[in-house]
């Protein structure tokens, strides 16, 4: 059973270990597309399972929990490692079109499936100290992917990430260590019962703190957010799109499992601290983005503000609102991925991505409009697509326990990212473009490989658009096993705990 | 630099450090040691003879280009892991063999542990003589 769940994690290190063997040969992106391809079976079949079973848990290398790694999927980790690995895919296949010959001699592809298994690692892992590693995989990775055969402006947005990134691993190190000695275990599950026993409360709360800050870093949280749109316009477009998807959801994510399953002794303090950070987000993230003018940096700053949405959704702690932030967090990474791509093929066409240089892309291009419509107004929260129902269920969540500030300003944010969708449209898509070229689909290289992973990514957006209801069902599902982990605990350590 | 002396010493050192990085792979399991430090000293190996002969002659010494020997040896540390599945044991469970085992000793030992090691000593090996000898060139 436990090959269910290696599977996802052993598929893109054997394609990574092939396509950097084969890196200078044209066969390399084969590699990576089947190895993303065949990772997308691995990780449909272990949804089947974990559907079935509720939790899966297998310990590596047979060294019982909570000695040995513990590799655990629960519904959240599950839909985490499935939706990485159909936007791994998409991105696998838009990268034919997208990226160099000389970016693949340098090891792009490796790189790439790299990332994939560290973020899916993280995904996987029940095991805090084994979380790191893959924290530090997914880092190494992106940095890599970052600068790889680039110049000044590639370095400096490089530099940023990974000096903050160190920052947030040194705290989120220091804090294991101190979780370590008051506890003596590093497992999920088993910290989950220890922490009640611990005697010093107060010291558990500032470990609590530590690791807010280390993942809100990765997370891009108010006010640590800064390192995100320093950084995710200036690789290849590839690249940040499997960014913008995937990397801050990881922190996330890491978020939501730590403040659900090990550090819920204090929830009217911790998070009190995590509903603010998260309005702050949600309110900085979209003025930020009002006030770009570039295509990429518009939706680097949208990522922030959206991030908000989930972090409210665990910050409530209903679970209306988890299922909101579970929704959400799926919701979001199609469509964000997705939208990175669309930039990419218009800057493709129009040779640009600072919006008030370019235009005329709907008359010229009608068919990447619809394209850009269908994630722009997922985005923005328009009926009947999938964001729609994302907002409206954490927007239900504040109104149900009369949080009625915090409603509007999820309306509000909501509201504003309609502004910057219509900056884009009006300026990128509607206007003439100023040097009066008319940059048709026809004339781009390689058009199937950029625009079936867009239309694919588009198409799953209105599917879970207008039909909502099984998602939703599953996220509540997720939601109940995040509130209460004793499925999850027995999954690990076995009956006898 | 175009020293004999240093060129002869470092001939001699260099095979000397191979040897020992040998050992100190074999020795790892139960002793101090092992495919970490091994790759180390058998970087080091390389890197005398680099600075004495220059890195292109170390790179023909080496004969693969150092960043696919780290590739090879993620791929074989990998393969010791995926090797459980065909005991049906979980991922990464090592495998031992016991060759010659008699009741009283446990005979030649042989794991999955090892050729885990072997990887990790070409992943060091390759990966530090890519960053040293790209270092190297770019002086």
């Amino acid at each position: 059973m436990s090959w269910y769940l290696s599977l996802p994690l052993i598929i893109p290190f054997i394609a990574a270990i092939t396509a950097f063997l084969l890196r200078h040969s044209a066969l390399g992106r084969w590699v990576s597309i089947i190895g993303s391809g065949l990772g997308l079976l691995a990780s449909l079949a272990l949804m089947s399972v974990v559907l079935d079973a509720g939790v899966l848990a297998g310990q590596m290398g047979n060294w019982p929990a909570p000695f040995g790694i513990t590799l655990v999927a629960d519904l959240l980790s599950a839909v985490m490692v499935l939706i990485t690995a159909i936007t791994g895919f998409a991105v696998a296949i838009y990268a034919l079109g997208d990226i160099t010959e000389r970016q693949e001699k340098l090891g792009y592809h490796a790189l790439f499936q790299m990332l994939l298994a560290g973020v899916t690692g993280a995904f996987l892992t029940g095991d805090l100290f084994n979380l790191y590693v893959w924290f530090e995989v997914m880092l190494i990775a992106s940095f890599g992917l970052l600068i790889l055969n680039g110049g000044k402006e590639q370095i400096d947005g490089g530099v940023k990430y990974v000096a903050l990134n160190l920052i947030s691993t040194i705290l989120f190190l220091t804090g294991i260590g101190l979780l370590y000695g008051m506890t003596g275990t590093l497992n999920f599950a088993d910290l989950a019962l220890k922490v009640e026993d611990v005697e010093n409360q107060g010291l558990l709360t500032v470990v609590a703190m530590m690791f807010m800050v280390a993942f809100g870093v990765k997370a891009a949280v108010f006010p640590l957010f800064f390192w995100l749109p320093a950084a995710y316009h200036t690789p290849s477009f590839a690249v940040s799109a499997i960014f913008a998807g995937l990397l801050t959801k990881v922190g996330v994510y890491a978020l939501i499992r730590m403040f659900t399953m090990v550090f819920d002794h204090d929830v009217s303090f911790t998070h009190t601290i995590l509903l603010w950070v998260a309005c702050f987000t949600m309110v900085i993230g979209v003025l930020g983005a009002a006030a770009q003018s570039d295509f990429r940096k518009i939706l680097s700053f949208h990522i922030i503000s959206q991030i908000g949405y989930m972090i409210l959704g665990l910050a409530l702690m209903t679970p209306l609102a988890l299922v909101g932030a579970v929704f959400y967090l799926v919701h979001h990474i199609i469509v964000k991925a997705n939208l990175f791509l669309i930039a990419g093929v218009a800057h493709k066409l129009t040779g640009s991505t600072e919006v008030y240089k370019i235009g005329g892309l709907y008359k010229s291009a009608p068919f990447l409009a619809i394209l850009f419509l269908i994630p722009a107004f997922s985005l923005a929260g328009f009926p009947p697509l999938s964001g729609f129902w994302a907002k409206y269920i954490i927007v239900k969540a504040t109104l149900d326990i009369q949080m009625w500030f915090v409603a509007f300003i999820a309306l509000a944010v909501g509201l504003m990212t309609i502004y910057s969708m219509t900056k884009i449209w009006a300026e990128a898509f509607w206007k003439p473009h100023p040097d009066g070229i008319e940059p048709e689909l026809k004339t781009l290289q390689n058009k199937t490989a950029l625009l079936l992973p867009i239309a694919g990514l588009a198409i799953m957006t209105v599917i879970i658009g207008l039909n909502p209801e099984p998602f939703v069902q599953f996220a509540e599902r997720t939601a109940a096993q995040l509130l209460d982990p004793s499925a999850y605990i027995t999954a690990v350590l076995g009956d006898a705990s | 630099m175009n020293s004999v002396i240093l060129i002869a010493g470092a001939r001699l050192q260099a095979v000397l450090l191979l040897v020992f990085s040998a050992y100190m792979l074999l020795r790892g399991h139960n002793a101090p040691g092992g495919g970490f430090i091994g790759g180390l000293i058998a970087a080091t190996g390389f890197v005398v003879y680099a600075i004495a002969c220059g890195t292109q002659d170390a790179r023909k010494a080496l004969r693969f280009d150092p960043g696919s020997i780290a590739g090879a040896g993620l791929g074989i540390a990998l393969f010791a892991g995926v090797m459980a599945v065909f005991w049906g044991d979980a991922f990464f469970t090592g495998q031992w063999l016991f060759i010659g085992a008699t009741e009283d000793s446990k005979g030649l030992p042989l794991s999955s542990v090892l050729i885990f090691d072997i990887g990790v000593y070409l992943v060091v090996l390759g990966a530090v003589l890519s960053i040293t000898f790209s270092l190297e060139e770019a002086v």
